[in-house]
Parts: structure tokens; sequence; C-alpha cells
């Protein structure tokens, strides 16, 4: 445990970025839990006379075209943002590892369907399929993190598939079987969890690029519907502002989309070097 | 490696293509199946009167059993009937075929930006590696993968239009006062060309520049690191020390023998980025109010009109299985070792 | 170390005093230190030494493409009347393939793997400007011609992956030869080739040699292949030419402690320096402080005055040079 910690420090000190991307997290983190109570104000209370105002002390992200402030929307967005990546990205890592390590553990016929099941999702432009479930399952936010989950799954079938592939003939899991484990036990006590730091790495990675699929099904109307506060939902409000000048509407919510996806990207390559530093770009 | 191995190999990879286009089939099939409700209705649209939704009910058999169910939407693909749009009234096939031109003229001349910028980009940093390129590719790289592509879109029509005023409002293919060339191949640029005006031709070219380069950075970030990554790997082979022992001279080196055999795992890339690039193309023509099918599928979901976001969703998905087929195909000629592994 | 001339005429390729480090993140390499070597017109010497003892630092940094990470800290390297070392680039790209060439181990990864063999010959050619488009493929065959390689007009057209490895150092070969230079370097051309290629090779380079008075430097750990072949030894150690001479006077009356042991551990029958247990200690690390004598550390002879005195050099006999304080 010390050894961890020891080289814990040792990541977040040497490459500074690391530590930027830890405390970006952890604000993230306090935005989402804690978002709503410490807001200067009710994200959903419009005000006619207020609205379109530029950035100024009283709004420090201006107001957008109901009276509403920016900045305030924009911190309780963060909840329901990184609640749909969240959840998305769960539900597609267990099923994708549960049916990668089984196709990498047991091969054959297995992980010959496993095999069409991604080959046959990665055969879409995956924005596109995501849009097409959407529009099959109905409309709700609920759909739209099914559908994220879904494109998001080959991804973790095909590394947990490698990884328990690579450990399925490693020394502790023939010991493990001479011990005489069964097939399924020895999967699941002894590969599966030794996947998981590297699985780990991946879920970092895939977060961001789960934020952006999200988000990107709500600019075009999907999902999520007027007046809840979504970053996605609030790019789409405020585009028809810029070419009037109206900058702000949109352009704060996309930076706080771009700040979340670079604060899971830069930790996922922070927590590579601190698993496996081998495996460094 | 002899041209009929060549071909034998080119062809079996059309074979191979053949389980993904049943895959994508059966998907989208799928897709129309799991809509909670009678399926009927919901082709039938929202001012459908009962003997409509009676007709569609027949013609897509919905009264029978899924097999069948599924042999008559297969032949109706295979006959290219995708339905009606119940938005316009008109064919699904009609519409998409109608608006394909502009999705396309936009993605080729995007991809062209990408290549163009990512290509040199990455085969600069990986031959000064530690100078300010390199850091600037790094930068490029890390920075492209976490921009939200409608961000990017939106903050350049802010920054070129409103503050700058040098790119056009983004309203789409060409400007009102302008008339559309008389059509040949759909792409405004070419046709206008063919037909010798040149006005119109700046005119279409200036309305595509942002959104291009908008749908251009978002892929630029995984060539670019791609094309830095293979020539750095390959830079350091045996064959280049030989190459260099021989008084190769430098162009010689970098380019008939280093990046062409970089060329290799950038083209295994280029799959992925064309992933990455239809996707998008949707989000940037919302953004752009540009006509072409990503829109269409936008208006399309919003009214519900099923049928027109089935046709996209399968006219999207056999586009890219054929983009992936060329990508293949260069990469078998490209590469004589194909094929002997096997 | 400076050498005797061999013959009235100037060396082709002479090394003088050359240093080169490495600077790695575990700090700095000292790979070659006052390195000394002569090499005539004519001849075939032989340059052996364990892995890491330099061999082919010198060589590269004699062609002008050591690697970046390397730097000449001192010395000098003349090549056919040019200053190496402060020549630029251009220059370096027209000597290299013309005047002198290099061949390398692992033929199969040399090549270009997508690229045919002729038109990687044929680049060559016409890099240097001894072949125009008409006549070019007539010239790759000839070229093929000259190293032996069967039914040149079909190999023309083949790819590495399709040939041998011991075709494949061929192409290499005949890449070398191709603009007829006066020297050429060969860094372990045979290994990894089976025992009945490795000859056929080795007598290859040296049919050519004779045939061209072209100077040939062998750079190989196998012993027996050196005694075979070389005319002359230049026997390295951990970044310093430790002894030189004929094949004969090396092989018969070895005077550096280093050799002797060598000639001991490896009988006439074959013998690879790698897989020498039998000299106690291995290569001094070096990074760190090092003392004038390299093998000081697991040499018998070892006295104080090897450690307090820079090394000296000694003719023993005559052109027979040995860096020791106290040679055999």
């Amino acid at each position: 445990m010390k050894e961890f910690i020891k080289h814990l420090r040792y990541v977040l000190t040497e490459n500074p970025v690391t530590l930027i991307a830890g405390t970006m997290f952890v604000l993230l983190i306090i935005a989402a839990v804690i978002g709503a109570s410490i807001v200067p104000y009710d994200p959903m209370a419009s005000n006619a006379s207020q609205s379109l105002k530029a950035p100024s002390w009283d709004h420090w992200f201006g107001t957008d075209q109901l009276g509403r402030d920016v900045f305030s929307r924009i911190v309780v967005a963060t909840r329901l943002d990184l609640s749909i990546a969240v959840s998305a990205v769960a539900i597609s890592f267990i099923f994708g590892s549960i049916l990668g390590s089984l196709a990498g553990f047991f091969g054959g016929w297995v992980d010959r369907i496993v095999g069409r099941i991604t080959d046959t999702i990665m055969a879409f432009p995956l924005f596109v399929l995501a849009m097409g479930i959407v529009a099959a399952l109905g409309n709700s936010v609920e759909n739209i993190v099914y559908a994220t989950a879904i494109i998001n799954l080959p991804f973790y079938a095909r590394v947990s598939r490698t990884e328990v592939n690579v450990r399925r003939s490693a020394d502790f899991v023939l010991a493990a079987r001479l011990a005489g484990n069964s097939s399924l036990r020895l999967l699941a006590t002894h590969i599966y969890p030794n996947t998981l730091p590297p699985l780990m790495v991946q879920v970092s990675l895939n977060m961001g690029w789960a934020i952006l699929n999200a988000a990107g099904l709500s600019f075009i109307g999907l999902g999520v519907r007027p007046p809840t506060a979504e970053w996605g939902i609030m790019v789409a409000e405020g585009a028809g502002y810029i070419v009037s000048g109206e900058w702000w509407l949109a352009i704060f919510p996309g930076l706080a989309l771009m700040l979340a996806v670079f604060t899971f990207n830069l930790l996922g390559d922070g927590l590579r070097d601190l698993i496996d530093p081998r495996r460094r770009t | 490696m002899k041209r009929n191995d060549k071909l034998r190999i080119i062809f079996g990879r059309l074979i191979q293509a053949i389980p993904s286009i049943i895959g994508i089939i059966i998907v989208t099939f799928i897709l129309t199946r799991a809509l909670p409700g009678d399926p009927a209705v919901y082709f039938a649209g929202p001012a459908a009167t009962e003997k409509s939704i009676q007709e569609i009910r027949t013609s897509l058999g919905l009264d029978k059993g899924m097999l069948e169910q599924f042999w008559i939407y297969a032949s109706n693909l295979a006959r290219g009937d995708l339905g009606v749009s119940v938005s316009t009234g008109l064919s699904v096939k009609e519409e998409l075929i109608r608006r394909l031109p502009a999705s396309l003229e936009l993605t080729f001349l995007a991809l062209l930006f990408s290549i163009g910028v990512a290509l040199p980009l990455g085969i600069a940093a990986a031959t000064r590696p530690n100078s300010w390129v390199d850091q600037f590719c790094r930068i490029v790289v890390t920075a492209g993968v976490s921009l939200p592509v409608f961000f990017t879109g939106l903050f350049m029509v802010y920054l070129f239009y409103y503050i700058l005023g040098i790119a056009p409002a983004p309203l789409g293919r060409l400007d009102i006062i302008y008339l559309s060339p008389p059509s040949v191949t759909g792409f405004y640029t070419i046709d206008a060309l063919l037909d010798g005006d040149f006005e119109t031709f700046g005119a279409a070219l200036s309305q595509m520049i942002l959104p291009a380069i908008t749908l251009g950075i978002f892929t630029l970030a995984p060539l670019a690191r791609m094309t830095r990554g293979a020539m750095l790997q390959v830079l350091s082979s045996d064959f280049i020390r030989t190459a260099r022992a021989s008084g190769l001279k430098r162009s010689t080196v970098l380019y008939t023998y280093a990046f062409r055999n970089a060329l290799l795992p950038i083209l295994t890339t280029l799959g992925m980025v064309f992933s990455f690039m239809l996707g998008s193309n949707v989000l940037v023509e919302k953004v752009f109010a540009w006509p072409g099918i990503g829109s269409f599928a936008i208006e399309a979901l919003i009214v519900s009109d099923y049928a027109a976001v089935q046709g996209f969703v399968l006219a999207m998905a056999i586009l890219y299985v054929l983009l992936n087929l060329t990508i293949d195909i260069v990469y078998t000629l490209v590469d004589p070792r194909v094929g002997l592994e096997s | 170390m400076t050498e005797k001339k061999m013959s009235n005429t100037f060396p082709l390729l002479d090394i003088k005093n050359l240093s080169v480090e490495f600077r790695t993140r575990s700090g700095v390499v000292k790979a070659l230190e006052d390195v000394s070597l002569e090499v005539f017109r004519g001849e075939i010497v032989g340059i052996v030494g364990e892995s890491g003892s330099g061999k082919s630092v010198s060589a590269l940094t004699a062609m002008g493409i050591l690697d970046p990470a390397g730097h000449v800290t001192a010395g000098s390297i003349s090549l056919g009347g040019l200053d190496v070392l402060g020549a630029g680039e251009a220059v370096l790209q027209t000597m290299r393939g013309q005047q002198a060439s290099m061949i390398f181990q692992s033929p199969r990864t040399s090549l270009n793997p997508i690229r045919t063999v002729g038109k990687q010959i044929g680049d060559v050619l016409h890099r240097h400007n001894m072949a125009d488009r008409q006549n070019l493929r007539e010239k790759v065959i000839k070229s093929l011609k000259t190293v032996r390689i069967p039914d040149p007009d079909r190999r023309f057209d083949a790819y590495p992956f399709e040939l041998s490895g011991g075709m494949c150092q061929r192409i290499m070969i005949a890449m070398a030869l191709a603009c007829s230079p006066e020297l050429l370097i060969a860094d372990e051309p045979t290994t990894g080739l089976d025992v009945t290629t490795q000859a056929a090779i080795m007598d290859l380079i040296r049919d050519l040699s004779r045939e061209r008075n072209m100077a040939t430097v062998l750079i190989t750990h196998d012993l027996a292949m050196a005694a075979d072949y070389c005319d002359r030894i230049i026997v390295m150690h951990a970044g310093h030419v430790v002894e030189s001479g004929s094949s004969h006077d090396l092989f018969t009356s070895p005077r550096h402690p280093y050799t002797a042991k060598l000639m001991k551990a490896t009988p006439h029958g074959g013998g690879n320096l790698d897989d020498i247990a039998s000299i106690p200690g291995g290569l001094p690390d070096l990074r760190g402080v090092l003392p004038p004598c390299r093998f000081s550390g697991r040499c018998e002879r070892h006295e104080a005055i090897c450690d307090s005195s820079a090394m000296i050099t000694k003719e023993v006999s005559p052109n027979h040079f040995v860096n020791c304080q106290r040679p055999l």
C-alpha cells in the first residue's frame, strides 16, 4: 500500500498535467454532487427582463434567452452529463468485459459469437448507430444511456478479450487450476479481477468519448428536453444566437464539455502511467 | 506479387464484406421492430388514417411472423425500396439520393483538409523530435480528441463570421443570390467549374470552408498521431539504415522508403477516422445548416419519420462498409505481403 | 594508438584517436575512447570483439551514419582523403554507396519490405548517376550476376520476403557494390545464416574484394571466420583497440592478455565470442569513471602501473601492435 501511495505521489508530481487533471476531476465531482446547492441562481428561474445579458459581475457567464443564469445552469448540468456518461460507461463496461472475458477465456464458438456481435456493432459509424437506437427505443434520457452503452460495448469486449487471453496461461492461473478450481470459477475469481487495472485505464479514456457522444445526441435534440440544464442542449439552444453575437450561451457550455472530456483523457493517461508505465506512448 | 494473386485477394475482401452487410440489414430491421407499440402506426406517420395504417401493415407484412417480415424487408431493400418519408411524401431513396452529394462534397473536402494537414504535421514532428513542431503536433493531438465537433463549428462561426467577418453566413451550400449550377455530379464546386462559372465556384467553396475545417479538425488528431508514431517507428528500422548507408538522398529515404512503409498503419487508422467522420457529419450539418443526409436524418428524428431514419442509418452503414473496403483494397495494393500469411 | 603504414601508400580509411559518447537517460556512455585504426587499399581487415566493444560504432561513425544520440568528442576520420567528421551531409551522402559502402546483419529486415529488390539496387545506381532509365534494369541484372544470384531476370521483381536470408544478403552486397566503392564495411554479415550459406557469402565477399582490389572491413565476433578470411585483425575491447597485427601473428602469438584469452577460449573449429564464459568478469560499465586500461578489471597480469599511467602502444614485432603496459 505504501508503495502504491509513493508511486501515486511520483506520478502526480512528475507530470504536472496529471495533477491538473486530478484537480479538475475533483472539481467536477464537487460540482456534480453539491452543485445545485451552491450555485448563485436557480438554474430554472427565468427572468425575461434579464435575458441575453453579456457576462458581468452579476452573471459570470451571462444569461440566456429566458434570462436564466448560464453559470448556474452549467454547474448544475454537470450532474446530469456525468451521470449519463457514468451510467453508459458502467453498463457497457460490465457487459462488454464479461462478454470479452468469456470470449478470451473459452475461445471457440463463444469467441466467434462475441466477435460477430462486436463486428456488427462496429460495422456502423458509431454515432449514427446511436441515433438509430434512440429513434428505435424512444426519445428519452434513459435511451441515450442505453444507446451510448451499446456503441461503447465493442471497445470493452475487445480489451477484455485481449487481457484475459494474455493471462490465460499465466503461472498463477495454472497454480489455481491445479488447486482444483473449475474453469468458470478460475475466470471469475482469479483472471477477471486481474484484468481490472488496465481496464480502468480504458474506462477513464472512454469516459471522455462517452460524454462527447451523449452531448452530441442531445445537441441534435434527442433525449434531453428543455428546460433541463444539460451541456449539449445548452449549446444547441445557444447556437442560434452565435450569429447575432451573443456568444456566451453556446460557448460556455461547450467549454465545460471540453474541460470535462479533457480531464478524463488526461486522467486516463495518468492512470496508465500509474498502472503500467511500460505502455506509455 | 502477381496480378492474379492481387485480384484474388481483392475478391476475397469483397466476399468478406458480405457478412457485415448482412449484419447491418439485420440490425436495421431489429431497430424498427423494437419500437414500443404498433410499428405500422409509426411508419404511417402522425397524419395517417386507419386505411393507410392497414396498407402499411400489409405492405410491410406486419401481420406475419418475424422471419417473413425480415424476408419482406430484405427483398424490398434489394429492389431499392426504402419506404416513404412521411414528412416529405417522397420515397426515402429519392430523398437520400437528392441529398447525398451535399454530404459527400463536404466530407470529401474535410478529408482533404485533414490529410493535408495531418500527414505533413506528423512527418515533420517525427523528423524533428522535441522541436516546436513536435510539441505543436502533440498539442493538436491532445486537444483534437477532446473538442466536441459542434462546439468547434460554433466557435469558428463566431470567430470567422461574426468577429472577423471573413466567412459567409452559415446558411447552407450557397448564398441566396447565387443559382446552383447545372447538376452533373451534384458537387456544386465541380459542377460550377464544368459550367465555367467561377463566381459560383468561389461562392460554393467559401460556404464549404468553415464546415469542412470543423469536420477536418476532429479527424486530424488521430491521423496526426498515427503518422507521427508510424514514421518514428519506421525511421528507426534496419532498412532505413541501409538506405542511408547507400547514400540515398534524404528526400528519397523519407518519402519513398520511410513514408510508404508508414502509410500502412496510417491506412488502418483511416478506417476509424471514417467512422468518426460520418458520425460527426450529422453534427456539422446541423451547425452550418448544410442540406445533406445528416440534417435530413435530424429532421426525420424530430418528426418521428421512422422510415427515413432507418434509411439514413442503412445508407451511412453501407457507405462506411464501402469506405472500409476501399481502404482494404488500397492496403492490399500497397503492401505486397498481404494474403500470404493466411 | 598509431599503426605503421603497411605499405608505402596512405591508408584508405584512417581513424585517429576517435572518441564517441552516447548521452542516455542513465548517464553518458563512453562507447569509444581514443580509437585509432587504419585500413589499406586491397586488404581484408577483421575487427573482432565481444558485443559492446565498439566495433559497429566505429564503422557507423566512419560512414557518418551514427545514431543521433551519439556524439564524437575527439579524433578525426579520413576516408579516401575526405574528412568525414567535418564534411557536410550532402558530401557524405555522395560518398556513401559510391566511395564506401556498408552491409549489415539480418539482411531480411535490412531491405525495404515493400519494394522489389531490383528497384532497391536501381535506387542506388540512379542516385549516384550510374544508370539512367533505359539501362537501369540491365545494370541491375548485371550486379545481381556478380553476386551469383541465379535467374537474375526473374529475381529483379522479387520482394525481400520472397527470398531466403542468404539471397537477401547477396542483394545487400549487390547494392553495396553497385557503384564500385573502394571500401566495403561488412558488419556481421553472416550472423543468423546457416553454416553453408555463411561460407558461401564470405567466399563471395572475399572473391569480390580480391577482384576489385577493394578494401574490406569485416566486423565479426566469430574468430574462426576472421582467421579464415582476414589478412589483418584488429581486436577491440570495451571501446578500446587492444591489439592489431596480421592474422598469422595474432593467432600464433597473441600479445595482449585479452587476445590470448580469446584465442584460448575459442577452439579453432569455430567459436562465437559471445559464448565465452571462461573470461571471468564482464565488460566494464562504460558510464562511470574508467581506468586507462578497460581490461584491467579482469586481467591476470594487472599491476599498479596499469592504473597509474596513460595507455601506451608497443610494436612487439613488425606491424604487430599492442596497447598494454605489460604485454605477454
